[in-house]
């Protein structure tokens, strides 16, 4: 077994263009955005460390000076999609995970 | 450390007051020990706005006192209680009330008192002087049994209480003794044209008229008789024909007054006695008495600076008066009736627009000495700061006077203005006291003004104070941004405008066409609340859907733990005790927390988002609807039990409530709206405090508009009186519309109102006035959101596609398990973190246990 494992978690179907929802990848919760015009699907924990619980995959997401990022529904802290640091905080930081598409799947690397 | 002295002010009008808080700010404050007699039963208040009483402000409204002003600085403030007689060889003063006290100094600020012409029959019933809120409370009184109302005193403040009396609903007349009105300000020419605009708004204006007997009318109460044989009836008389000065304490005590009264004051404000000053209406400076405020704080002013061992020197001041009279704009400069040798007058008279304008010009054509603006008092500060400040005058100077007709502009760029020139003459404020405010951060007018105090009076420097400071700005190098985010260059009004104009209907197209990058939460929901106000599409359609906060995404609003609350409407917080059932039922099968919010209906706590279709599914069968909580949109709109039921009710709230809410429900707006209706004026609904309230009187509703609770409270402004149901339902689209269309992201109706240029006459102009002609596109646009309406729950159960999104996770029907309630006063309530993880070891162990 390696290091890592994909995960199939859903279909490209489920996913919510220019929006984000949650799946369930053996034992974690994972945001998943799908940024259409990009042809971008970014994956990072679904938990909000300011507000503690399980958000962020309903916040709404875009750039700031170009960096992609979700802004938490709760406090409205951004975080980078791709690093997953916050930009207010930057000592606080989410987990960001590979994601791959094959056969209209969507695995996520855990 | 020597013994303080003892200081007593008698008097506490505005300009006592402010002499007040220059000393209680200045270094003499700690040698004084400070008394004050004030005869009114309140502490100053803004006569300046009284008649603002009449359309809604109350006494506290107009209080110039800030709360805990005399506790904190350790006044004795004495109300009600009139300083009667000071004993100049003792050094005492003896109050009405029997206080007896030592002074060491003294400051009169005993202001003035409306001269009545002692005309026989001037002290019938109804026959009123307009000076305090005692009188305003007396005016109010007699209106409420007369029809008619006449001022006599065609001045400015005779025609501020004519405005005051048509504001109570009398057919107002003024009777004036002059051969034209505010005979002290305005020549001939802007007399008459003032005049014929007041007539054309319902008042009638008698000139030349010297009254000479007030006996019992025949249709009604008096009959006023001129000399010459003419008469006029009316039911009410307001003296307002002219100020004298409270001089009777300084006589008693023999200090110098004037001829015709007044108490006689030097450069540095002090009377005969140099232990007694004087300062406003009361004093007598060089012959001369100021019947203004901002001379009255000059005085203030010379008096701080010499109790502090200071040499300023009060050396006059300037008359200069800018106001709006009924609508009316008018004002005076300097020498305007050109009364300084070989000075020459430039006239301009548009008779079609109705503007008057007439510059006062030295010999030379060099300095300007004067000037009278009528109908258009838009030049008066550039003009004022030539006057002031002796700017050279352009080669013709009627070319400030006449209209622009190319794009050259006339007006005096802030760079000309010297350093030491005075903008605001309220409080005395230079343009190098700006400069370096401006320098030191204060990039918005409000900071200037909370900083510099200037713009804080009358206001009439304010579009004078913003243009110095963006011109200080851009010197600095500063760009102030009005841009809504990083993502576009334009203001959300801007915003507005390009998607009407353009037809854009979708955010993609926007920002394609306008913007960069792939926007944020800042411009996407202020774009998503834009598409929504005028094309008025379903929110969670695709093309929209990540426009949408979370709360607008599940149609419910998001609480500190991720699970959600609803609320169903309530139109009108009228409920049928069977959907009361309902609501009852559904909280406790979903085992809900329950609670009343204020708009008067039922908040459903702590449902989780794979539940919120079936509760709603369960609430639309029984005949519910989408409230909108989660949406920055039309809340509630709140009543009173109203006429139905109510002893004192006036009219039918609760049925206009309903009506108003199904009309407004589901509009999109820059921020959550909230209406309330009270059948009377005891106002149990507190429409006052609502964006928008509605209050029933005998003659039709009332409408206020832009008030707030929250964080920053706000009464509304009476917007128009006695409507019928059709004009108030009219005056509502616009404003709505209005609003949604010009506000800044986030801005409650409150702020925009505050911020608007123009405030609430243009506000006015713009909904009643029809000034911009777009009342019928705002109502337009009103009626295509009426007509497009649909409750976003119902459309939201009947789609499949739709309901995917409501579960947690979209690969497994698991709940999210850090979802965690304990109980509370018999209801559920999110648990805290120690609470969560302690449950969360519990069931662990359990289930080990099991194993």
């Amino acid at each position: 077994m390696s290091m890592s494992d994909w995960i199939d978690v859903c279909s490209v179907d489920d996913l919510q263009p220019d929006s984000g929802v949650c799946v369930w990848a053996d034992g974690r919760q994972i945001a998943l955005f799908y940024m259409p015009k990009e042809q971008a699907v970014y994956a990072v924990d679904n938990f909000d460390p300011f507000g503690k619980v399980n958000v962020l995959s309903r916040g709404m997401i875009g750039d700031i000076g170009g960096q992609p990022m979700v802004a938490s529904p709760l406090y409205k802290q951004h975080f980078n999609l791709e690093t997953g640091v916050c930009f207010e905080d930057e000592t606080v930081k989410i987990e960001t995970y590979g994601v791959r598409i094959e056969n209209r799947r969507v695995a996520v690397n855990v | 450390m020597s013994k303080k002295q003892t200081l007593v002010v008698i008097g506490n009008g505005m300009v006592g007051q402010n002499f007040l808080a220059g000393l209680v700010s200045s270094g003499a404050k700690e040698h004084f020990e400070i008394v004050v007699f004030c005869e009114e039963p309140r502490p100053a208040y803004d006569r300046v706005h009284l008649s603002a009483f009449f359309s809604g402000k109350s006494a506290q409204d107009l209080s110039m006192v800030e709360v805990g002003f005399f506790e904190l600085h350790g006044i004795t403030v004495h109300l009600g209680d009139r300083a009667k007689s000071i004993d100049r060889s003792a050094k005492t003063v003896l109050s009405e009330k029997g206080v007896h006290i030592a002074y060491d100094k003294i400051v009169l600020a005993t202001g003035s008192y409306p001269f009545v012409p002692p005309v026989p029959g001037h002290e019938r019933d109804r026959c009123l002087v307009y000076r305090t809120i005692e009188d305003l409370e007396a005016i109010q009184t007699a209106a409420e049994q007369s029809q008619v109302g006449v001022v006599v005193g065609g001045g400015l403040l005779g025609l501020e209480a004519a405005n005051a009396l048509k504001d109570l609903g009398l057919t107002t007349h003024v009777v004036e003794f002059a051969p034209r009105l505010m005979a002290v300000q305005l020549d001939d020419g802007g007399g008459a044209l003032l005049k014929r605009k007041i007539e054309a708004i319902g008042v009638t204006v008698h000139l030349n008229k010297n009254t000479t007997l007030i006996d019992d009318g025949e249709s009604c109460l008096h009959k006023m008789n001129f000399a010459g044989g003419d008469a006029l009836e009316t039911d009410l008389i307001l003296f307002s024909a002219g100020i004298r000065p409270r001089d009777d304490i300084a006589r008693a005590c023999e200090l110098e007054v004037g001829p015709r009264g007044g108490i006689v004051i030097d450069n540095q404000c002090r009377t005969s006695d140099p232990d007694i000053f004087a300062i406003g209406e009361c004093a007598l400076w060089n012959n001369r008495i100021f019947g203004l405020v901002a001379p009255g704080y000059a005085m203030a002013r010379t008096v701080v600076s010499v109790l502090e061992g200071g040499d300023n020197y009060f050396t006059g001041a300037d008359m200069s008066t800018k106001l709006k009279l009924m609508g009316v704009d008018v004002a005076s400069i300097g020498d305007a009736h050109a009364q300084t040798p070989g000075a020459l007058v430039y006239t301009y008279q548009n008779g079609d627009s109705e503007v008057y304008k007439r510059l006062v010009v030295s010999a030379d054509k060099k300095r300007l000495l004067g000037a009278v603006l009528v109908g258009d008092a838009s030049g008066y500060g550039t003009l004022l700061q030539y006057c002031l400040n002796g700017i050279e005058l352009p080669e013709n100077p009627d070319s400030l006077i006449l209209p622009h007709r190319s794009d050259e502009s006339v007006g005096l760029g802030p760079d000309a203005l010297p350093m030491s020139a005075q903008i605001c003459s309220c409080h005395d404020v230079n343009k190098a006291t700006l400069c370096s405010a401006i320098e030191a951060g204060c990039n918005t007018v409000s900071a200037l003004k909370s900083e510099t105090k200037a713009g804080t009076g009358c206001g009439g420097c304010v579009p004078l104070m913003k243009s110095v400071m963006e011109c200080e700005l851009a010197k600095l190098g500063i760009e102030v941004s009005t841009d809504i985010c990083e993502h576009f260059p334009h203001t959300r009004q801007e915003l507005y405008h390009l998607i009407m104009v353009e037809e854009i209907k979708t955010f993609d197209e926007l920002i394609e066409k306008h913007g960069r990058g792939r926007g944020c939460e800042v411009c996407k929901q202020a774009v998503g609340s834009i598409l929504a106000s005028y094309w008025n599409d379903y929110i969670l359609k695709k093309e929209h859907i990540g426009l949408q906060d979370t709360n607008d995404i599940f149609l419910a609003n998001m609480q500190k733990d991720g699970t959600y609350s609803v609320v169903p409407r309530v139109t009108g917080g009228e409920i049928q005790p069977e959907k009361l059932i309902v609501l009852g039922q559904v909280a406790k099968k979903y085992g809900l927390y329950t609670k009343i919010t204020g708009g008067q209906r039922v908040d459903l706590f702590g449902a989780r988002v794979e539940q919120l279709p079936s509760i709603w599914r369960e609430l639309i069968d029984a005949g519910f609807e989408s409230g909108h909580a989660y949406g920055k949109s039309l809340r509630t709109v709140k009543s009173c039990v109203g006429s139905t039921w109510c002893r004192f009710g006036v009219d039918d709230s609760v049925g206009l409530a309903i009506e108003l809410e199904n009309r407004y429900k589901g509009l999109r707006a820059p921020h959550k709206i909230k209406f309330a209706v009270s059948g009377c004026t005891r106002e149990c609904a507190e429409a006052q405090s609502k964006d928008i309230g509605v209050i029933a009187t005998e003659g039709g509703w009332n409408l206020y508009v832009c008030g707030n609770g929250g964080m920053k409270p706000r009464h509304g402004d009476l917007f128009a009186t006695q409507l019928d149901k059709e004009t108030l339902i009219k005056y509502i689209d616009r404003v709505l519309i209005f609003y949604v269309r010009t506000a800044d992201r986030m801005q409650r109706t409150s702020v925009w109102m505050e911020n608007m240029e123009g405030g609430l006459d243009y506000l006015r102009s713009v909904v009643i006035e029809d000034s911009l002609g777009i009342g019928e596109a705002l109502e337009k646009q009103m009626r295509h959101v009426i007509d497009t309406y649909q409750c976003e729950w119902k459309t939201t159960i009947e789609d499949e596609s739709k309901l995917k999104r409501f579960r947690h996770f979209v690969n497994s029907d698991r709940p999210d398990d850090n979802i965690v309630f304990v109980e509370e006063r018999g209801q559920v309530r999110p648990a805290d973190e120690r609470e969560r993880e302690e449950l969360k070891a519990r069931k662990h162990f359990k289930i080990l246990e099991e194993a």
